[in-house]
C-alpha cells in the first residue's frame, strides 16, 4: 500500500504546485491591470493573494475549484439545478445507457465478424470509417434527427455515447473471440461440437480479458460522448451543459469544477469495471 | 474388423514453396485393441496421419476407414478421443469440469456426467483432484486429466499426439507405466505418436516407423514383448533388440542425413 501511495501522493503534490504557480503566472496581467487602475503598487504577496482569489480567473487556483465543488455538491440539495451531483447524475445515466448499448452493439458486430465471412470482409472498414468522423460534427445531427421523430431526453445522448463506445468493443472482441488457438478449436471439432457450443464453451470465456479491457476504453469514450451530446441540446442539464454555460459567461471556476467532476466520474466508472475485471478473471483463473 | 485401415493414402499440402508430400502411399491396418506407436523425425507425417484418422485433415487421395466408415462419419459418431501435445485444460473449469466438457457437449445428463467424470479420474489416479483448478496441478497431472477427458465418453479409439513430449523423463516414465495399465484395463485401441524410441518400444504392440520427404512408412515392427511390462524390461535383451530395429528403420529412411 505504502509503496503505491508515496509515488501517487508525490505526483499529486507536484501537480498542485505547478497548478498554483501557473495560476499566478496566468492571472498576473489582470491583477496588474486592477492595481494600475486603483493606482496602487503590487508587492509579491499581494500579487499571489490576488491571482489566487479572482472571480473570473484565466486559471482558477485549486482551492477555488475545491470550494466550488464543495458548495455545489455537499451544500446543495441534489435536486437543485445548481448541484453538480444532479448534473453528474444526468451525464452518468446517458453514459451508462450509451455504454450498455455500445457494448451490446460492439459484441454483436464482433460475433458477426468472427462467424460470418461476408461480415468479416465488409464490416470492419465501415466501423473504422465511422470513427474518423468528428463526433462534434455528427452529434447535433443525431440530436436533431431523433428530436424530429419524437425521441428526446436521455436516448439521443446515449446514442452518441454508443457511437463512440462500440468501436473499442468491436476491435477488442474480434481479437478476443479469435484468441483460442488452433489446437483448442481442433479439440472442439473432435467432439463434434456445434458452433454455438464452441462459442459458449470456448470462444466467449477466452475473450473475457479482451472484453474487460475494451469495456474500460468504451466507458471513457462513452462519457466523452455524453458530454458532447449535452452541448447541442441547449445546455439544459448535465456536465456538458455546465461546461457550455460556464464558457458562455466566462465562469472558469464552474468549468474547472465540471471538468474535475467529469474526471472523477470517469475514474469511478472505469474503476468499477476494473474491479469487476479483477474479480471475474481471478475466478476464471485467467489473471 | 480393423479399427483403422488405410490403403494408398496420399496427402499433399500446397504451400508457397510448392507442394509438400506429408503422406505418400501409406498402407496400414490397425486391429481392435492394438497399441500402435508412430515414430519418426519431424515432418515424417506421423501427426498428419493421426489427424487424417481424426478427420482434422482430408487426404488428397487413397482410402482410409475408421471403424469401417469414413473418418468424418467416425468423428460425427464421436468414435475417438484425441489427446493433444498440450493438455489444453480450460483454466475457468475445475479438473472435473474439464473432464465433463465433452460430455456436456454431447448432451449427457448431469448425473451421468458426474458418474463418468469420477470414474475416469479414478482411472488416471486423479480422484482427489476433481475440485482443483488446472493451475493447481503439475504438468504431468494436467496431461493425465486431459487423458481422462478423452476417455470420458468411452470411445473405443484413443489417438494420442505426443502427449508426454513436453514432460520430463521421470514423469514420463511414470505416465508410460500408467498408460499401459490403463490400456490393459480399458481394452481400447490406441494410436500413439512419439519421438522417443524407448517410449515406442515400451508401450506398443506394433511400431510404425516413418520417414520424411515424402512422409511414408518405412517399417512396421510387431512388438514381441510380453503384455506385462515392468519399467526395467527396458534393460532386457529383447527390448534392446527391438529398439535397435527401430533405430535401423529410422536410419534407413535417411532421417539423419539432413
Amino acid at each position: 500500500m505504502m509503496t503505491r501511495l508515496v509515488p501517487v501522493l508525490t505526483f499529486v503534490i507536484v501537480i498542485i504546485a505547478v497548478w498554483y504557480a501557473a495560476a499566478v503566472q496566468l492571472n498576473a496581467n489582470w491583477a496588474y491591470d486592477k492595481a494600475k487602475r486603483a493606482g496602487v503598487e503590487l508587492n509579491f504577496t499581494d500579487l499571489v493573494a490576488d491571482t489566487w482569489s479572482q472571480e473570473k480567473p484565466r486559471l482558477p487556483a485549486p482551492h477555488q475549484v475545491g470550494a466550488e465543488i464543495w458548495q455545489t455538491t455537499v451544500e446543495k440539495k441534489v435536486t437543485s439545478k445548481r448541484s453538480l451531483i444532479f448534473h453528474s447524475w444526468i451525464t452518468m445515466s446517458a453514459t451508462v445507457l450509451g455504454f450498455i448499448l455500445g457494448t451490446a452493439l460492439g459484441c454483436a458486430l464482433a460475433i458477426g465478424i468472427v462467424y460470418s465471412r461476408v461480415m468479416d470482409m465488409s464490416v470492419m472498414p465501415w466501423v473504422i470509417a465511422s470513427q474518423t468522423i468528428p463526433i462534434l460534427a455528427i452529434a447535433p445531427m443525431i440530436i436533431v434527427v431523433l428530436n424530429a421523430v419524437g425521441i428526446t431526453g436521455l436516448l439521443p445522448k446515449a446514442m452518441i455515447s454508443m457511437y463512440l463506445s462500440f468501436f473499442p468493443v468491436v476491435v477488442g472482441m474480434v481479437k478476443g473471440l479469435r484468441s483460442p488457438d488452433a489446437m483448442q478449436l481442433d479439440q472442439m471439432r473432435t467432439w463434434n461440437a456445434s458452433r454455438a457450443q464452441e462459442f459458449w464453451h470456448l470462444r466467449l470465456p477466452s475473450s473475457m480479458p479482451y472484453f474487460f479491457t475494451s469495456m474500460k476504453i468504451a466507458m471513457a469514450a462513452s462519457l466523452v460522448g455524453a458530454i458532447v451530446g449535452e452541448l447541442p441540446t441547449g445546455a439544459v442539464a448535465g456536465l456538458g451543459a455546465r461546461l457550455l454555460a460556464g464558457s458562455y459567461y466566462g465562469q472558469t471556476i464552474q468549468i474547472w469544477s465540471a471538468l474535475l467532476m467529469a474526471a472523477a466520474l470517469a475514474a469511478i466508472l472505469v474503476g468499477l469495471i476494473g474491479a469487476l475485471q479483477r474479480l471475474t478473471l481471478k475466478r476464471m483463473g485467467l489473471s | 474388423m480393423n479399427v483403422i485401415s488405410a490403403a494408398g493414402l496420399n496427402l499433399t499440402f500446397q504451400t508457397n514453396d510448392g507442394p509438400v508430400h506429408a503422406l505418400k502411399d501409406v498402407d496400414l491396418e490397425i486391429g481392435k485393441g492394438e497399441f500402435v506407436s508412430f515414430i519418426g523425425p519431424s515432418g515424417c507425417g506421423k501427426t498428419t496421419f493421426l489427424r487424417v484418422i481424426a478427420d482434422l485433415e482430408k487426404p488428397t487421395s487413397g482410402k482410409v476407414e475408421v471403424n469401417g466408415t469414413t473418418p468424418e462419419a467416425a468423428r460425427l459418431d464421436r468414435a475417438y478421443g484425441y489427446v493433444f501435445q498440450a493438455a489444453g485444460l480450460y483454466p475457468w473449469r475445475t479438473v472435473e469440469g474439464n473432464v465433463q466438457l465433452p460430455l456436456e457437449i454431447m448432451g449427457y445428463s448431469k448425473a451421468e456426467r458426474a458418474k463418468r467424470a469420477s470414474r475416469v479420474l479414478e482411472l488416471v489416479d486423479l480422484a482427489e483432484f476433481g475440485r482443483k483448478f488446472p493451475w493447481q496441478l503439475s504438468g504431468g497431472m494436467q496431461q493425465r486429466a486431459s487423458i481422462a477427458r478423452a476417455l470420458s465418453f468411452d470411445a473405443g479409439l484413443l489417438l494420442m499426439d505426443e502427449p508426454f513430449g513436453a514432460l520430463d523423463e521421470i514423469v514420463r516414465d511414470h505416465l508410460n507405466e500408467q498408460l499401459l495399465h490403463l490400456w490393459s484395463q480399458t481394452q481400447k485401441t490406441i494410436c500413439f505418436v512419439t519421438h522417443s524410441i524407448p517410449e515406442a518400444v515400451y508401450l506398443s504392440t506394433k511400431i510404425v516407423v516413418m520417414s520424411p520427404r515424402p512422409g511414408r512408412i518405412t517399417d512396421v515392427i510387431e512388438n514381441t514383448l510380453p503384455p506385462e511390462r515392468p519399467l526395467d524390461i527396458r534393460d532386457s535383451r529383447e527390448f534392446l533388440e527391438i529398439a535397435h530395429r527401430v533405430r535401423d528403420g529410422l536410419r534407413a529412411g535417411h532421417a539423419y542425413d539432413d
